[in-house]
């Protein structure tokens, strides 16, 4: 069975800058995989570059065995993606939004109703169901941003800080909807500089810096290679404590 | 075709809730075209049907001044307010400003005495000529002038309109004159007062014109305001979406909605064809809303009502190419701006500036040379010129291919513009 992603010797700069060099990531299916590392390292980039919306000349980027850039409107079928900004319309309401983007993501009208049905009991949002978003609390946006990534069961789903500024509730309640989502067999890559909650997400974890996979193993292996009680201590350990641009 | 219905359904229900775009989009038109046909309505009705309010200051009292008046009545051009009161130039400022009157004319004490021995010099004069020969005639005729007239006039009158005032003054000036001429001349010839019958042949009876607006369709009709400010501020008004559909492009661009469209196995140009329906039909609704009140809502406010082409056909073709240049040249801004101010100010300024140059606030045939070529630039000058043409003139379709094959042109290169924006910037592949 092909990986879910499968990157080799990816390199990427803009213009002079270098942001990945020769990087190489493998993502099993099935995974909750957290890529972690400072800002700068070039986890957006990365991210970019997997979900279609930037172009690679260097390397190879596979998803479920197809290159990316050779086989860009199949990738995007397989992917769904969670930007960290609120990425639908604030003007329409969130079945306006799942109606629209589920369109856009190839389902026919039938399953969107379903799905709609479905992801705003799941995400709580069914009493504001018909009301415009941008009248929302940052928490139920968030939920309505990762309702839309899932509209059309993807077999990867990436996702981009998808708690940054929401309580503690909605942050639980959006982690366990991604374990439940996982159970099903979904592949998770999560991005996050939340480590506590990485910690309770994923099962296998990427550090990053300099455009490069400075470690890739389960949690417990990396901190009893690099002696750390948490994934914080080893972040600092290995990425330093200098200010990053 | 799903995804371009939903696509279009969005763009309609996020147009539909901004509130002040839509009043934008037509409101101001309506308003525009409402406040501007009244205004020059009431200037053409000034110059066609209504008298111009004169005040006339008669000092001479005399035969040849009351038939001056009395020409100048005849005319039809002038609502005359006598004064009697002597005057200064203060004074005669003041009666206008109280008789509400654009001009004052002030007639000379000794204006009849001038006409008077005019008239008897140049009849010596043509004597002269004719008994040259005969040498029994020697007394040589004393020279001749006339006291002017002076003509006073409120500062805002276009020079125009001074000038075609100006025109029915001498034209009169030149009746009274001549008649006093010919009756002397008479009279030394014939030794007898000339008849009426005569003198109205000699005098009174000048060569008719015929006006006839020159249309396609054979309508004779006059074309009045309406006809000329309708078609241009519905043009005004269509390309007026550059400020809603451009800042619309560019907040999606940067609200992250278009991120999230590029990870979605749609091509992104169903997005800006969704974007040139919607507003295409928006352009089109714009035409009918005007129209429609130009034909109904004009005639109850008492302006003139808007007459429909005959070839309602060519009317339909000519709104949508104009509504497609109109939402080219939007999306073409949406594109390449980088703010929604940017946006806003590059789609408000152009529009003015092209809206100037095309012959919306200016009319074209009153631009100086310079601007002919320059003129042919702005998509607005084809839009209206195609609309004059169905409008002014009467014409078909057929007869308007020659502005709409220039706006079609245009259009492409918008649209040209556009795309390549989008694949520069990355948006598309």
């Amino acid at each position: 069975m092909a990986a879910a992603i499968h990157i080799q010797n990816l390199s990427f700069s803009y213009g002079e800058q270098n942001v990945l060099n020769q990087l190489d990531l493998t993502v099993q299916p099935g995974e909750r995989f957290g890529l972690f590392g400072p800002n700068g390292a070039g986890k957006t980039t990365l991210m970019s570059i997997i979900t279609g919306l930037v172009k690679y000349h260097t390397g190879t980027v596979q998803i479920q065995g197809l290159e990316v850039k050779d086989n860009s409107t199949a990738v995007k079928k397989i992917i769904g993606f969670v930007p960290q900004d609120f990425s639908f319309y604030q003007e329409l309401s969130p079945v306006e939004n799942l109606s629209f983007f589920g369109a856009w993501a190839g389902l026919n009208a039938q399953k969107i109703k379903e799905k709609t049905t479905e992801l705003l009991q799941v995400m709580a949002l069914d009493h504001v169901k018909n009301k415009p978003v941008q009248h929302f609390s940052g928490g139920m946006k968030r939920r309505v941003n990762l309702a839309i990534a899932v509209m059309a069961n993807p077999g990867i789903v990436i996702l981009d800080e998808p708690t940054v500024g929401v309580d503690v509730q909605t942050r639980h309640a959006i982690i366990d909807y991604l374990k439940q989502l996982n159970n099903g067999g979904t592949t998770l890559l999560y991005t996050s500089h939340q480590l506590h909650e990485a910690e309770d997400l994923c099962n296998r974890f990427a550090l990053m810096d300099e455009g490069r996979i400075l470690v890739n193993d389960s949690l417990e292996n990396l901190l009893q290679q690099h002696h750390q009680a948490g994934l914080e201590g080893l972040f600092l350990q290995l990425t330093g404590r200098a200010y990053r641009h | 075709m799903f995804r371009l219905w939903s696509t279009i359904k969005k763009d309609v229900r996020i147009l539909t809730r901004d509130k002040v775009g839509l009043a934008l989009m037509f409101l101001m038109p309506v308003v525009l075209a409402i406040v501007i046909t009244s205004v020059q309505n009431g200037t053409f009705e000034m110059v066609n049907d209504n008298k111009v309010p004169i005040v006339l200051f008669n000092k001479d009292g005399g035969e040849a001044s009351k038939e001056l008046v009395a020409a100048m009545e005849k005319t039809g051009m002038f609502e005359i307010a006598p004064q009697t009161s002597p005057t200064d130039e203060a004074g005669i400022k003041k009666l206008m400003h109280d008789n509400d009157a654009m001009l004052a004319i002030v007639i000379p004490e000794k204006y009849s005495a001038d006409v008077q021995s005019r008239a008897k010099n140049v009849s010596e004069k043509a004597l002269v000529t004719l008994v040259e020969e005969d040498s029994t005639h020697t007394k040589a005729p004393a020279a001749d002038s006339l006291t002017p007239l002076t003509l006073y006039y409120h500062p805002v009158l276009q020079q125009s309109f001074r000038k075609s005032v100006d025109g029915a003054m001498s034209s009169v000036l030149q009746v009274v004159q001549s008649k006093y001429i010919v009756q002397e001349l008479y009279f030394n010839i014939n030794n007898q007062p000339i008849p009426d019958s005569v003198e109205n042949q000699i005098v009174g009876q000048q060569t008719a014109i015929t006006q006839i607006p020159v249309s396609r369709d054979g309508n004779r009709n006059v074309p009045n305001a309406s006809q000329h400010n309708i078609p241009a501020w519905t043009v005004f008004a269509m390309f007026f979406i550059v400020i809603s559909l451009g800042s619309s492009i560019v907040r999606e661009k940067r609200s992250g909605s278009f991120i999230r469209l590029r990870t979605l196995p749609t091509h992104f140009g169903v997005a800006m064809i969704s974007k040139q329906i919607t507003y295409i039909c928006i352009t089109f609704l714009q035409a009918v809303v005007i129209f429609t009140l130009g034909v109904l809502l004009f005639p109850l406010i008492g302006l003139p009502q808007l007459n429909l082409p005959q070839d309602i056909g060519g009317l339909l073709l000519v709104t949508f190419i104009s509504g497609w240049c109109a939402t080219s040249f939007a999306l073409c801004v949406g594109t390449w701006a980088g703010t929604q101010e940017q946006a806003n100010g590059i789609g408000a300024v152009s529009i003015v500036l092209m809206a100037a140059i095309g012959g919306v606030l200016v009319p074209a045939f009153a631009m100086p040379s310079s601007f002919v070529y320059i003129m042919k630039l702005s998509p607005l000058h084809w839009c209206l010129e195609a609309y004059y043409g169905l409008f002014l003139e009467g014409g078909r379709l057929g007869d308007i291919m020659m502005n709409i094959i220039p706006l079609l042109v245009i259009t492409l290169i918008f649209q040209m513009l556009a795309w390549w924006g989008l694949k520069r910037k990355g948006l598309i592949q």
